[in-house]
């Protein structure tokens, strides 16, 4: 059976007010994902309520700053610090900061954008236009 | 004022399968704070959906953990076949939540044994891995592997059991009940036992829902919390009952692993009464585009398995949110204000399973 799975755009901005509001409605905070795409990173906040998932999401560039929201719910500290051992994001005011130690790995960031290699989606066949016999009887008699 | 002193607690430890590692401070006796550090084995197996196609990939999410090995493999198929609309024939959807519950079972009793011998209880641990013998062997008479079973694959599971033997499963099941209940009468009733775990380790029901608990560790604290309820694969079809105490502490998430136990025989049963007859795959075409993230529950609680593609035949990301991972910030709330001697007590009932977390 699927689980409904709507996910709803958000700017970075709103996300400590909509994390707080979601809190007070009695939300519990599932997970943050990330998903590193061409140029950018995609981070997914997942919150539930009686098996109702919802979900937010951010677009975020290498360079940009993301607040933490372990302030409102103390156990996304380890979701913030994997966010920057992993994928090399700076996320502001963590409530336990690990400093980059959380994840002990062979390369620094492997999620990274300069890390990950995209997968290269299927391209679409070039159409053959198939001569037609006069056509090619005609080139054959000129030469 | 007491002194401070950090007493370091693992990676290596007597009461650790696995490695995990502690800062406790500590003031006399007593823990005033625990700073987790995990990562020791980290794998980076999701890295490896750029070097596996989606299809191949099974085989790697079989092998993220020995204990739920089935179900991380369920769990990654679920996701995939919803982004590709892949209809899993019924057949195949009561087989894997057979061998799912078998999977419950069996790390369930584990970690009974496990328990067992961290307070000191050496034969009950003999006694539980004995009993866990036969759902292994179950496992080996079905899919020919006992840890890693490599039965899901990606539009339904590998291997078919007949008729004969899910009756035998059946009979094995309700022969290993009495055996089981004998053994959990010991935990629920030992005065040793209930003198080391009852009342130590507690977690309020506001602070495991706060804290992001899930599994037999929200459950302990009185949460009415089962990713079965959503009704993935044929748990639709059963009867499917979470198991809750109202405790919080280790001796409730000891009880509710006792309950679950039983819970999922009946489950098993009654799936194997429900079965119906029919294929137990179909073909899949094409390769995902889309993403979808895929909810079940584990023996340890709800796990997370986000796949997101491109049309291509490998997956652009994999991602496994572990139940561990989620229950890390309530075991450093429990280990404040415990005593250093309950500490691998505490540690071993919400059941860490470090070779997910380091998926």
């Amino acid at each position: 059976m699927s689980e409904p799975q709507h996910i709803t755009l958000i700017d970075k901005d709103q996300l400590v007010g909509i994390s707080a509001e979601l809190f007070a409605e009695g939300y519990r905070f599932v997970q943050v994902g990330c998903a590193t795409l061409e140029n950018s990173y995609e981070l997914t906040y997942c919150y539930d309520k009686a098996y109702h998932l919802r979900n937010f999401r951010i677009t975020l560039l290498p360079d940009e700053e993301i607040p933490s929201i372990s302030v409102i719910y103390p156990n996304a500290f380890l979701y913030e610090n994997e966010l920057h051992d992993l994928f090399g994001l700076n996320v502001r005011n963590i409530s336990i900061d690990y400093n980059g130690t959380l994840y002990r790995t062979a390369i620094k960031t492997p999620f990274s954008i300069e890390n990950v290699k995209q997968p290269v989606p299927p391209q679409p066949k070039p159409e053959v236009v198939k001569e037609h016999p006069e056509s090619v009887k005609e080139k054959t008699e000129e030469l | 004022m007491a002194q401070k002193n950090t007493i370091p607690f693992g990676p290596q430890h007597p009461v650790l399968p696995e490695p995990i590692h502690f800062d406790l401070v500590t003031e006399d006796e007593r823990v005033v704070d625990a700073i987790p550090s995990i990562s020791y084995v980290h794998r980076g197996l999701e890295s490896l959906v750029e070097k596996r196609d989606f299809i191949d990939f099974v085989h790697v999410a079989d092998r993220i953990c020995g204990l739920c090995s089935f179900m991380h493999s369920m769990g990654y198929c679920q996701a995939v076949e919803e982004i590709m609309g892949v209809e899993v024939p019924l057949r195949a959807q009561f087989l894997r939540t057979i061998w799912a519950e078998l999977s419950r079972i069996h790390s369930h009793i584990f970690w009974l044994g496990v328990a067992a011998d961290a307070f000191g209880f050496e034969s009950l641990f003999m006694q539980a891995l004995r009993l866990r013998e036969p759902v292994l062997d179950i496992f080996e008479e079905t899919t020919g592997g006992r840890v890693i079973l490599g039965a899901s694959k990606v539009g339904g599971v590998r291997r078919d059991i007949d008729a004969d033997s899910l009756s035998g499963i059946s009979k094995r099941l309700a022969h290993l009940r009495p055996q089981l209940e004998e053994l959990s009468n010991v935990f629920i009733n030992d005065y040793s036992v209930k003198h080391r775990l009852s009342g130590v380790g507690y977690l309020s029901k506001e602070d495991a829902y706060t804290l992001g608990c899930v599994g037999p560790m929200a459950r302990a604290s009185g949460l009415d919390m089962d990713m079965r309820a959503i009704g993935y694969s044929a748990y639709k079809y059963l009867d499917v009952q979470p198991m809750i105490e109202t405790d919080g502490d280790c001796y409730a998430r000891c009880l509710v692993r006792i309950r679950e136990n039983f819970h999922s025989i009946d489950l098993i049963r009654e799936a194997i009464g429900k079965i119906p007859e029919g294929p137990i795959e179909v073909k899949v075409k094409g390769a995902p585009n889309g993403e979808y993230m895929s909810r079940i529950e584990q023996p340890r609680g709800e796990v997370i398995h986000y796949a997101k593609g491109n049309g291509s035949r490998f997956l652009q990301r994999f991602r496994v949110r572990v139940p561990t991972f989620s229950n890390i910030p309530a075991m450093i709330k429990i280990l404040k204000g415990s005593e250093i001697a309950d500490v691998p007590n505490i540690i071993l009932t919400l059941d860490p399973c470090i070779s997910c977390t380091e998926r």
